[in-house]
């Protein structure tokens, strides 16, 4: 087989599964029957998986820069609580769909109004549009609950599997499968020829406006699907802790999804994942050994990562196996 | 049709009170190989940025095939037929030479707006950006991300990704610029092997590659439009001696 013949195979398999990519899976079905007393943490890290995975889809892929996407978690989850809180609507699977077209069309929006800046000014466009939401949630106390938060009730999903605050085994299922839908959603886009002309702006935008692709739309659609999955995200938080608070829909919680993929790797699918797993488990960790001085650790983590290794956990990784695979050919 | 392909009619660009571009009128022929020269910052990329849309004109108009597309978008005038390569090499740097291809021959196609099927399927966009590494002879760097291939090679790309997207109208800015000359001849070549109903306006520094190329020559001066005519006539211009081509003898 020639050099382009090679290519054009690998170009034409490369949405194909790898048999590591059920690695992760395997590893989620493990802990529900290995580790039963840290499925509320797991429960965590799953979701914070899925909105780490939706900021990927914008930043990883389509290198729109972004601090403010906790605004569409925080319509997610605002979106559920409301629900439950207002119209006694606690069916658990159209509260997520409620929650993913509430949070779409607040990015379809706020994207079609944003999108077209780009760098530093989006960067401080999109936390602004996330710190109005924010304080419209404050602001209409009556309604979200304000500073004191909203409780939210949950019907047992599709009636039968019921969400204890005990055992966390409902709600670390239901995260799971949640998950693994939202994934092969993200997976499907990503390996499209959209997906491909994302990565396409990403690397250069000038040149695609030159080759004819209507970039604003390629960008505001993404920017909307993405929402959704994080809108998603945000009513699955909601549905699992039963209780929500302004926290949502704040700047922290945005930047732990761009940490989550810094930590792991961005434009990779799996740095999510990895992320949000070491991010989880640090926390947890480094609070419980030094309770007042944790975050001085994730720092430190963060600043070896940033010089170490750019491209995250996977990048580190993705690199040592192709430094493996040059060696086995040569 | 004999008309002109592409005309600018009294095309003026302002940047407040600085006039990059002034009155410009300019025609290009179906199939015509025409050169713009001048010396730096006579506004060549300017007039290339007003006929491709990445800049608006204030006053004037851009007609392709008739058609009227001075207030078009980029994306809406490069569907229509025109396209640009950049001087300073704008490629998909993370990429590989294939996928850089595939991105251009997606949206030419329509295949870019495929939101659930693989890439892969389309086995005719693959196809056909195979079909260009072996017209521009790429086909052994296929696999390589554009940031480890030679600077030479890139620019082969810069002119691939254009032809990808079946232009009637190209415009080449400096396609050899940055090229050891060593390799320039490798992009000259692929230039004269350019199809020959494409109309190609190339703005070049260098007089031997635009006198073994053009049919016709426009010469841009400060903004505006010193002369135009065959070499010959170019080459014996007395003002064009002065300006541009007496700079280049005594340099």
């Amino acid at each position: 087989m020639t050099v382009a013949e090679a290519a054009a195979t690998a170009l034409a398999t490369r949405h194909r599964v790898r048999p590591l990519e059920a690695l992760p899976w395997v590893l989620a079905v493990a802990a529900f029957f290995a580790l039963p007393e840290y499925l509320a943490v797991g429960t965590q890290i799953l979701i914070l998986v899925l909105f780490a995975l939706s900021l990927d889809l914008v930043l990883g892929y389509a290198g729109i820069v972004t601090l403010g996407h906790a605004a569409f978690f925080g319509t997610g989850a605002y979106a559920v609580g409301l629900l439950s809180a207002h119209l006694d609507w606690h069916e658990p699977i159209t509260g997520l769909i409620v929650a993913a077209a509430a949070a779409a069309l607040v990015g379809l929006v706020s994207g079609w109004v944003l999108l077209r800046t780009h760098g530093l000014t989006l960067l401080m466009l999109t936390m602004a549009t996330m710190t109005l939401l924010h304080e419209l949630a404050n602001e209409q106390e009556n309604l979200t609950g304000g500073f004191d938060g909203l409780p939210v009730e949950i019907d047992p999903v599709l009636g039968l599997l019921r969400f204890s605050p005990l055992t966390y085994s409902g709600q670390y299922l239901y995260a799971l499968g949640l998950l693994f839908l939202m994934f092969l959603v993200v997976r499907r886009v990503v390996y499209s020829p959209f997906g491909h002309s994302l990565t396409g702006i990403r690397e250069n935008i000038l040149r695609m406006h030159a080759v004819g692709a209507p970039v604003r739309q390629r960008l505001v659609t993404v920017y909307t699907i993405s929402a959704a999955i994080a809108g998603v995200a945000g009513g699955l938080f909601a549905q699992v802790n039963a209780y929500i608070t302004l926290d949502v829909l704040s700047l922290e919680r945005a930047a732990t999804a761009l940490i989550v993929l810094i930590l792991g790797g961005h434009g990779r699918l799996y740095g999510a994942f990895v992320g949000a797993a070491l991010y989880m488990i640090l926390e947890d960790e480094l609070a419980k050994e030094f309770p007042e001085f944790w975050q001085f650790g994730l720092g430190l983590v963060l600043v070896l990562i940033a010089l170490f290794a750019r491209e995250g956990l996977t990048g580190l990784f993705a690199q040592a196996a192709e430094r493996f695979r040059k060696r086995a050919r040569s | 049709m004999t008309g002109p392909v592409l005309e600018a009619k009294g095309v003026c660009k302002n940047f407040g009170a600085l006039e990059v571009s002034r009155n410009i009128d300019f025609r290009l022929a179906a199939g015509e190989r025409h050169a713009l020269i001048g010396p730096n910052g006579a506004g060549k990329t300017t007039f290339v940025n007003l006929m491709t849309g990445a800049l608006t004109p204030s006053r004037g108009q851009v007609i392709l095939h008739g058609e009227d597309i001075t207030a078009l978008a980029q994306a809406q005038r490069v569907k229509r037929g025109i396209v640009r390569t950049f001087q300073i090499t704008a490629l998909f740097r993370g990429l590989t030479v294939l996928e850089n291809l595939y991105v251009a021959v997606a949206e030419r196609t329509g295949a870019a707006t495929g939101l659930w099927r693989p890439a892969g399927y389309r086995r005719d966009v693959i196809d056909q950006s195979l079909r260009l590494l072996e017209i521009f002879q790429l086909q052994d760097d296929a696999h390589k991300p554009i940031r480890e291939l030679p600077y030479g090679r890139q620019r082969l790309v810069e002119i691939a990704l254009a032809l990808a997207l079946e232009p009637s109208v190209l415009l080449l800015d400096e396609p050899a610029a940055g090229v050891p000359s060593a390799e320039s001849h490798i992009i000259l070549d692929v230039i004269d092997g350019l199809p020959a109903d494409i109309a190609v306006l190339i703005i070049e520094h260098d007089m031997d590659v635009v006198f073994r190329f053009a049919e016709r020559i426009t010469v841009l001066v400060s903004g505006a439009i010193l002369v135009q005519g065959s070499p010959d006539e170019i080459a014996n211009n007395a003002e064009v001696r002065a300006v541009y081509l007496g700079e280049a003898a005594h340099g």
